[in-house]
């Protein structure tokens, strides 16, 4: 499987994804900058987190507007899988490409711990190797993950399973809409999560539960 | 021309960051304040002079950049174009 990652000035996370990707498919990706106005031809298209632009105006607002965001958004209309991870959602949500918007978090502070996720779609293209109901350790760190979006929205995400993981056990970390921790596109091959899977991927993170949710890539590609 | 843009959280979107200053203010002794919302205020200078073509184009500026319209307003006030240079 082919993958590239999306370098933004201010992108934090784009090496662990680099390795993760690398460890995971056992295909180097190839970094993008965000100057480029085209992706390469690729199976997956990773927005990493990461403070694009140092949050300024609002988390991924300038970002979403990058040239290279024109041709993600060309790639996804085309069907291809196209991941947001952290603020690598914020940026996906602002460019209209996931519906809602992240907001600050409900209690004010940054969060940086693991928390408990349970799949709420196990079909997805990004989630197909888990199992549903199946809750598993994921790191979080953002200061503005408070998923936000109309009452209708949110319905309308619900219903038609677009909600593809959810915050478990008392652990919404942000205070999200419904524990909302990862969301998918009407056509479900974009994604958008707050948490970091690219960071549970070996023994030493504690757990490897993170390598499932890029194996379902792997697998949907296949 | 000179336009002042103000963006605001519509009713109903949670503000914490207003909440906490309403909290700060009731610490700090300030009675009856009854609730914070907290905004963006933008100068902008345009090269345009004609106000209708004017507040187009910044019609266009806060719906594309300056508000995301999920949970933000935003009003559009336009300087005198002759005392506002």
């Amino acid at each position: 499987m082919k993958s590239a990652v999306i370098v933004f000035p201010g992108s934090n996370r784009e090496r662990d994804m680099l390795y993760a990707l690398e460890t995971i498919t056992g295909v180097k990706p190839v970094p993008v900058w965000h100057t480029e106005h085209e992706v390469p031809d690729v199976d997956l298209i990773v927005l990493p987190g990461g403070f694009s632009y140092g949050d300024y105006l609002r988390t991924g607002a300038i970002a979403a507007r990058a040239n290279i965001m024109a041709a993600v958004a060309k790639k996804a209309a085309a069907g291809v899988r196209v991941l947001g991870v952290c603020n690598g959602f914020q940026i996906l949500c602002e460019s209209g490409l996931l519906p809602g918007v992240l907001m600050r978090n409900a209690h004010l502070r940054f969060v940086c711990k693991n928390v408990d996720l349970e799949v709420a779609n196990a079909n997805s293209d990004f989630t197909k190797k888990y199992a549903k109901g199946q809750i598993w350790p994921c790191p979080v760190a953002h200061g503005d993950g408070n998923y936000f979006a109309d009452a209708e929205t949110v319905k309308r995400l619900e219903a038609e399973g677009r909600v593809s993981l959810r915050y478990a056990n008392g652990t919404n970390p942000n205070g999200s809409v419904n524990d909302i921790a990862g969301i998918l596109s009407a056509r479900g091959n974009v994604m958008g999560l707050m948490p970091h899977p690219e960071n549970m991927i070996e023994p030493l993170n504690g757990s490897t539960a993170g390598r499932g949710l890029f194996e379902s890539v792997l697998e949907a590609v296949a | 021309m000179k336009a002042r843009i103000t963006v605001t959280l519509k009713n109903g979107v949670l503000d914490p960051q207003g909440k906490a200053i309403e909290g700060a203010l009731g610490s700090l002794g300030f009675e009856g304040v009854e609730g914070v919302r907290q905004g963006k205020y933008f100068e902008v200078d345009l090269a345009e002079t004609d106000a209708g073509k004017a507040r187009a184009a910044l019609d266009e500026i806060c719906a594309k950049l300056l508000a995301n319209t999920v949970i933000e307003n935003y009003a559009i006030e336009l300087a005198d174009a002759k005392s506002g240079k």
